[in-house]
């Protein structure tokens, strides 16, 4: 008979400390997902610009996003920001700005391309009602961007929480670690915790994740036209 | 940057950077059988397996790569289901990929219409030869672009693979950034040996993108 | 009755989808070489009944015979079945990813196993009398909606059907491509093809069919022949039917 290493589970403060330690990636996450929503509005808009200079530069900008595995991006900002310029960031910091980085960059891209997406009859027709170019906005294009644009932007959002599971290795004490910690001060008395552990874990990230993306997808089924 | 050492430092890189490759087309290789496999279940509404294939979906798409590799890699040997760091990494990435790229065949199996499978029928098709001459040669055009982003989401998904043990690129860079403080020279080579592999094959599917869509058929 | 020169029979045919009633106990044999033309208001079943003779619809109750061979007793090989039903659809349903020639071949080549040069030449030959034989290298996309459905038609011959199905085959083409497809069509009925038609194409009703069929609410209201069908309607549905057809 194996251990039951399930009870490690509801043993003392674990579980709490498995929730806490989701806490400090789900907090990441939130954080780097309201500022890159926030800064990629701009510039997604910047990218429909028709200026030959901000295009390249967003293109190039992106591109760099896109290419480069977001555990390099934390690498170059976690170790090489540190030796580079003598600031010692620590692991959240620079979770944050490489997540923001990445996700300025991504959702530019999905808000430049709702922007674009909506037909230029739409504008015509707005103006043929006799409305001012605020209230064509206003009414027609901003509710119909948004419309296209929410889904994408939150299953952006679960693909950032999803990724900020990658902080454990740059040294951020979250979910993953307090594992780690739990299944080696029961190695003795508990040598299958890791399967419970990990297992959890698992379903923790589903439990955060499902709902989220289950949203995403329920918009996105109302929403089609 | 010191020059000389990373000269030195090559080779593992180089080694490194194979066994990523070898890890990545097997994962890519897998993830494609199972996401074909799964994406006709569903568009074919197969009983349960349906419902099988729906929750793995969920699952997979819900969950980091991260955490699947601590599961497989140090959660199953105490069922006594012992994995190798290369099995491992290579089983996560397809579980993971598969469900993309579920999705991607899924977006073109849906694109053909349902027409065009009783007119298969109403010349005496099988279901069989239907999938095979009409409806996946119509749904792979669709699904290129998306499949595209998936095997570069794939690859870049590798990065992780130093957890299960494997000696990866990442490995090797903070084994000599721990070792002897050499943190440029260490991203230096880290980022130009991801650029190496990654580059080509983004270059590759932008190509391939374009050329169907301007191609098309009789276009 | 010429009981032995029945093509297709259909006995008591109903279908529902769930509350819906579709088909209500529809009866209709169509003796070989006969042109039947099926007309009646959108939503009369008329497309389902086509559907239904080709095993693309499940039906509930009745039965279905094609030469003698009951189609509905949940023994009937459909693939073969199939390949004695020629079925033209409204959209054409072409394969878009093949040329002409590829789409005309792939019921020969692949369920008929017939051999290449063979099925090359009878392509060649329909394909010419249709007046499309130098589009046999392009692909439906660069084909006009006349054309296309022109080439659909072809499709359906290459298996050498006993009997053709056509369902509103005129309904999606701009009206100077109608007669194009038409055409070919009375050419078929000279010949002696065996042929159901769904269509809302008055004139052309009336002078390829042998019988004409008015379908209402899912059931068949009148049948005659087209003179007497069109000039003195029995019923007073028909009636009504006919004069939407009318301006005075």
């Amino acid at each position: 008979m194996q251990d039951l290493g399930i009870s490690i589970l509801l043993d003392g403060r674990n579980l709490i400390r498995l929730l806490e330690g989701l806490w400090v990636t789900v907090r990441i996450a939130l954080l780097s997902v309201a500022i890159s929503m926030a800064l990629g509005v701009l510039l997604g808009m910047v990218m429909t610009l028709k200026n030959p200079i901000t295009k390249a530069l967003s293109r190039v900008y992106l591109e760099t996003v896109r290419i480069m595995p977001q555990l390099v991006l934390l690498f170059l900002v976690y170790f090489g920001v540190t030796k580079t310029f003598g600031i010692h960031l620590s692991g959240e910091v620079s979770a944050i700005i490489v997540f923001v980085f990445w996700g300025t960059a991504e959702m530019g891209d999905l808000v430049r391309g709702a922007l674009i997406s909506i037909p230029k009859h739409q504008y015509e027709s707005g103006r043929a009602l006799g409305l001012t170019g605020v209230q064509i906005y206003r009414y027609i294009i901003i509710p119909q961007t948004i419309r296209r644009l929410l889904p994408l932007a939150i299953n952006l959002a679960t693909r950032m929480v999803k990724t900020t599971s990658l902080i454990v290795l740059i040294g951020v004490v979250e979910v993953l670690k307090v594992g780690q910690q739990i299944i080696e001060a029961n190695r003795y008395t508990a040598p299958s915790a890791a399967l419970w552990i990990y297992g959890a874990i698992f379903f923790l990230y589903f439990l955060v994740c499902f709902p989220i993306s289950r949203l995403a997808g329920r918009l996105e089924k109302r929403w089609q036209d | 940057m010191d020059f000389e050492f990373i000269r030195q430092n090559v080779p593992m890189y180089q080694t490194a950077a194979l066994l990523t490759l070898r890890i990545a087309l097997w994962g890519v290789l897998f993830s494609f059988l199972l996401g074909l496999f799964c994406s006709l279940i569903q568009y074919y509404k197969v009983p349960v397996l349906r419902r099988i294939v729906g929750v793995y979906i969920e699952l997979s798409r819900n969950t980091p790569l991260l955490v699947q590799l601590f599961f497989l890699y140090f959660g199953l040997p105490k069922l006594s289901v012992v994995i190798s760091s290369e099995s491992c990494a290579v089983i996560g990435l397809a579980f993971l990929g598969g469900s993309y790229m579920a999705e991607a065949f899924r977006s073109g199996l849906e694109s053909v219409e349902k027409g065009q499978l009783e007119a298969g029928l109403s010349i005496g098709l099988e279901h069989s030869q239907i999938i095979r001459y009409v409806v996946l040669p119509q749904a792979l055009s669709v699904s290129v672009p998306a499949l595209c982003a998936n095997v570069i989401f794939l690859i870049k998904e590798t990065s992780v693979f130093s957890v299960v043990a494997l000696a990866d690129l990442m490995y090797v860079a903070k084994d000599l950034i721990g070792l002897y403080y050499k943190t440029d020279e260490a991203l230096f080579l880290l980022v130009t040996s991801y650029l190496i592999i990654l580059l080509p094959i983004s270059i590759a599917s932008s190509l391939l993108e374009r050329r169907l869509r301007y191609a098309g058929f009789g276009n | 009755m010429e009981k032995t020169d029945a093509l297709l029979e259909i006995r008591h045919l109903k279908k529902d989808y769930g509350s819906a009633d579709v088909l209500r106990n529809v009866s209709l044999t169509v003796n070989r070489g006969e042109v039947v033309v099926v007309i009646g208001p959108s939503g009369c079943g008329k497309s389902t009944l086509l559907r239904c003779i080709n095993g693309l619809e499940p039906i509930q109750s009745g039965e279905i015979l094609l030469g003698g061979q009951v189609l509905t007793d949940g023994t009937a090989k459909w693939s073969q079945v199939r390949q004695k039903i020629g079925m033209v659809f409204q959209s054409y349903e072409l394969f878009p990813h093949m040329t002409v020639m590829e789409n005309v071949l792939l019921g020969p080549l692949k369920v008929q196993g017939r051999k290449r040069e063979e099925a090359e030449k009878m392509a060649e030959t329909l394909l010419e009398r249709v007046g499309l034989l130098e589009k046999k290298s392009s692909f439906p996309r660069q084909l006009s909606g006349g054309q296309k459905q022109r080439v659909a038609i072809v499709r359906a011959l290459m298996m050498q059907p006993e009997i053709m199905l056509f369902d509103e085959v005129t309904a999606a083409l701009d009206p100077e491509m109608v007669r194009e497809v038409l055409d070919v069509m009375l050419e078929l009925a000279k010949g002696g093809m065996t042929m159901v038609i769904v269509t809302h194409e008055m004139q052309f009703a009336r002078a390829i069919a042998d019988r004409v069929i008015f379908m209402d609410a899912g059931e068949i209201v009148e049948s005659g022949e087209p003179e007497e069908f069109f000039t003195k309607p029995k019923t007073e549905r028909l009636q009504r039917f006919l004069n939407i057809f009318t301006f005075e």
